[in-house]
C-alpha cells in the first residue's frame, strides 16, 4: 500500500502530532514499510483462523462491585500539567 | 406529497452499580468536583483497569428483558479521540462483539422495535468552562460510571411510538433493577437519528443525529421539529445534510454543531487491558432465573386473578415497590380493589407530596391491609382512615395506637348515635318540616348534624338507618 504524505498529515492531526517536513517525509517511508509488512501477513490463508484480540489465554478477569475509597484529590491534581483547587485546567474545549 | 418519518434510537443508561465500571471509586451522584476518583479514571499512566462484575450481569440481564441474542465470547474495544472529557484520550467501549444483539422489544398496538445491538461503555466526565480563567475545568467524578448503550433499528415512525417504546424501556430497566433511569439525573439519555422519505419509498433518506435530549417532552418536540425542518428542506428542492444536531430547549429548535475535525475516525481496535468476556450457559441460566415478572405481565395477572380495571392495574405497577406493596398487602386479606384505590389515591398523593418514590418508602403493606380492615370492620370511618394514614404514612405508625390516642374509632354504637339523632331531630324542627313535605335535602342536612354532633367518626350507614327510622316514626 502507498503511504501518502496526505495520509501522514491526516493521521498526525488526529494523533495531535506536528511533525516537520523532515520528520513527515521518514514518517511516510517509515510508515509505507510498517504497512508493507501487512502486506506480507495478507497472503495467509486465515480462512479458518479465529481472530486473535489477546495474546495470553486469560478470560473473565473481574473484580466485586465494592466501593474502596477514592484518591486524595490534592495529589490527584498534582500529576496534571494545570490544576486549581478541585478540578483539571485544560484549554478552552467547551463550544 | 405525503412524508414519512423514519427514526432509530440510540439510548445510554447509567447501570445501578456501587462502583465504577473499571475501578472501584463510587458511582453516587454529586460529590465535589474529582473527590470520586482515582488513577484508573483519572487515566494516569501504568493504571490497569479491571472489569466490575456486575456491569456484565446488568448488561447481560438487560440483554435478556430485550430478547436480545448473548454473545458468548464478548470483549471491548478502545475509541480514540482527543477531548478532555476521556482523560485517556479513548473511551472503552465495544464495537465488534457487543454483548447483546438482535433484540426486539414490542410496544403495544402490534409494534415490535427492533435491537440491533446492546453494548457496555464507560461514561464521561464533565467539562465546565470558567469565563474568568478562559480554561476548562474537568470533573472526572462521572468518569468510568457504567453505561449500557441501546441501538434499535431505524423502525419508528412517529414521536408517539418512540415514547411508547422509552416508557416500556425504563419500566423494563427499573423492574430488573439494573439503572433508575433518571433522566433529570442523566442517567436515561437519548440520540435520535431521524430521516424523512415520500411514504411508500423503501431506501432511507440522509438521517441527522439530535443529541441533549433530556426529557420525553423535548425529545417529542424535537422529532417534530426536526421532521418538519427536513421535510421544508426537501420541498424546496434542497437537500438534507448528513450532521450532529442540537436541541435548544429554550428556542425550540436543533441546530448543527461545530463539527468537529475528523470527527467520526475512531481508529477502534481491539482493548489490550482487557481480557475477553466468555458467557457460560450456567451463567445465563441463573440470570434467566432471577428475572423479575414485568410491568406487562402483572398488568395481565392483576386483571384476570383480581379483575383490577386496566387503568388500576397499570397504575400500580408503574413502580416496581409499588406493584410489590400491592401484592403484599392484597397477600394480608385486603380487597384487591380497595388496596388500587388506596395506592392510587392516597400513597401516590403522600409519596408526590414527600418528593418520594414508592421504595423508599417506610409505610409497610401491613399498615395499609389494617387500616383497610379496620374500614371494612366499621370501625374507622373511611375519611378517618385518611387522616389516619397521613399521620402514620411517613414513620410507619402504629395505626391502632394513633386511633386510640386519637379517640378516632368509629362510633357504631347504636344507642349513642340514637340519643344524638333525638337531639338532633328536636333542635331542627324546620328540617324535619321539610324532609316531610318531600324535600330530600332536608335528610342530607340532618345527616351532617348528626355527624358533626359524633365528631365526623359514626358509621354513616348507622346514622341513616337510625335517622329514617326515628323521622317515620314521628
Amino acid at each position: 500500500m502507498k503511504i501518502t504524505e496526505e495520509m501522514v498529515d491526516y493521521i498526525s492531526q488526529l494523533s495531535r502530532l506536528q511533525l516537520p517536513p523532515e520528520e513527515k517525509t521518514a514518517m511516510t517511508a517509515e510508515l509505507e514499510q510498517i504497512v508493507g509488512y501487512m502486506d506480507v501477513l495478507n497472503t495467509l490463508d486465515t480462512t479458518d483462523v479465529e481472530p486473535l484480540s489477546h495474546v495470553f489465554p486469560v478470560k473473565n478477569v473481574m473484580r466485586a462491585d465494592q466501593v474502596v475509597p477514592s484518591y486524595d484529590r490534592a495529589s490527584l491534581l498534582a500529576g496534571a500539567p494545570a490544576a486549581d483547587k478541585d478540578a483539571f485546567l485544560v484549554p478552552k474545549a467547551v463550544e | 406529497m405525503t412524508w414519512e418519518t423514519v427514526i432509530g434510537l440510540e439510548t445510554h443508561v447509567e447501570l445501578a452499580t456501587k462502583t465504577k465500571i473499571f475501578c472501584s471509586c463510587t458511582t453516587q451522584f454529586g460529590g465535589d468536583p474529582n473527590t470520586h476518583c482515582c488513577p484508573v479514571c483519572t487515566g494516569m499512566p501504568g493504571t490497569l483497569p479491571v472489569l466490575n462484575e456486575k456491569v456484565l450481569e446488568f448488561a447481560v440481564k438487560a440483554g435478556l428483558a430485550l430478547n436480545c441474542e448473548i454473545t458468548r465470547r464478548s470483549q471491548f474495544d478502545r475509541k480514540n479521540y482527543f477531548y478532555p472529557d476521556l482523560p485517556k484520550a479513548y473511551q472503552i467501549s465495544q464495537l465488534y462483539l457487543p454483548i447483546c444483539h438482535d433484540g426486539a422489544v414490542d410496544i403495544g398496538g402490534g409494534k415490535t422495535i427492533r435491537i440491533h445491538e446492546l453494548h457496555m461503555e464507560e461514561d464521561a466526565g464533565k467539562l465546565v468552562h470558567d469565563p474568568w480563567l478562559d480554561q476548562t475545568k474537568a470533573d472526572y467524578n462521572r468518569c468510568g460510571v457504567p453505561l449500557i448503550e441501546i441501538v434499535t433499528e431505524p423502525d419508528f415512525r412517529s414521536a408517539e411510538e418512540v415514547i411508547a417504546y422509552l416508557e416500556q424501556l425504563r419500566s423494563t430497566l427499573q423492574y430488573l433493577e439494573v439503572s433508575d433511569c433518571k433522566m433529570q439525573e442523566g442517567s436515561l439519555r437519548c440520540d435520535v437519528n431521524l430521516s424523512v422519505r415520500p411514504a411508500g419509498s423503501d431506501t432511507f433518506g440522509t438521517r441527522t443525529e439530535m443529541k441533549n435530549l433530556n426529557s420525553f417532552k423535548a425529545i417529542s418536540r424535537a422529532i417534530a421539529y426536526e421532521s418538519r425542518r427536513q421535510i421544508e428542506l426537501l420541498e424546496e428542492g434542497k437537500r438534507v445534510v448528513q450532521e450532529t444536531r442540537r436541541w435548544d430547549e429554550n428556542k425550540d429548535a436543533t441546530y448543527a454543531m461545530r463539527s468537529k475535525e475528523n470527527a467520526q475516525d475512531y481508529r477502534y481496535f481491539p482493548e489490550p487491558d482487557i481480557p475477553p468476556v466468555e458467557i457460560s450457559e450456567a451463567y445465563l441460566e441463573r440470570l434467566r432465573a432471577e428475572q423479575p415478572e414485568m410491568a406487562q405481565a402483572r398488568q395481565a395477572r392483576y386483571q384476570a386473578h383480581w379483575g383490577l380495571p386496566a387503568y388500576d392495574a397499570q397504575m400500580v405497577t408503574s413502580q416496581k415497590a409499588l406493584a410489590l406493596f400491592f401484592e403484599a398487602t392484597v397477600a394480608l386479606g385486603a380487597q384487591p380493589k380497595q388496596v388500587s384505590n388506596w395506592i392510587m389515591g392516597e400513597v401516590l398523593g403522600q409519596l408526590s407530596a414527600h418528593g418520594m418514590e414508592a421504595k423508599d418508602m417506610a409505610l409497610t403493606p401491613a399498615t395499609l391491609a389494617r387500616l383497610i380492615a379496620l374500614v371494612q370492620e366499621g370501625k374507622l370511618n373511611r375519611n378517618t382512615a385518611v387522616k389516619v394514614f397521613e399521620a402514620v404514612f411517613a414513620t410507619n405508625g402504629d395505626v391502632d395506637a394513633y386511633i386510640r390516642e386519637h379517640g378516632l374509632e368509629q362510633v357504631s354504637d347504636t344507642g349513642l348515635v340514637s340519643s344524638v339523632v333525638e337531639q338532633v331531630l328536636a333542635a331542627n324542627e324546620k328540617s324535619v318540616a321539610d324532609f316531610k313535605a318531600g324535600k330530600e335535602k332536608a335528610f342530607g342536612f340532618l345527616v351532617g348534624q348528626v355527624m358533626r354532633q359524633l365528631k365526623g367518626q359514626a358509621a354513616p350507614a348507622v346514622v341513616n338507618q337510625l335517622l329514617r327510622e326515628q323521622l317515620e316514626r314521628q
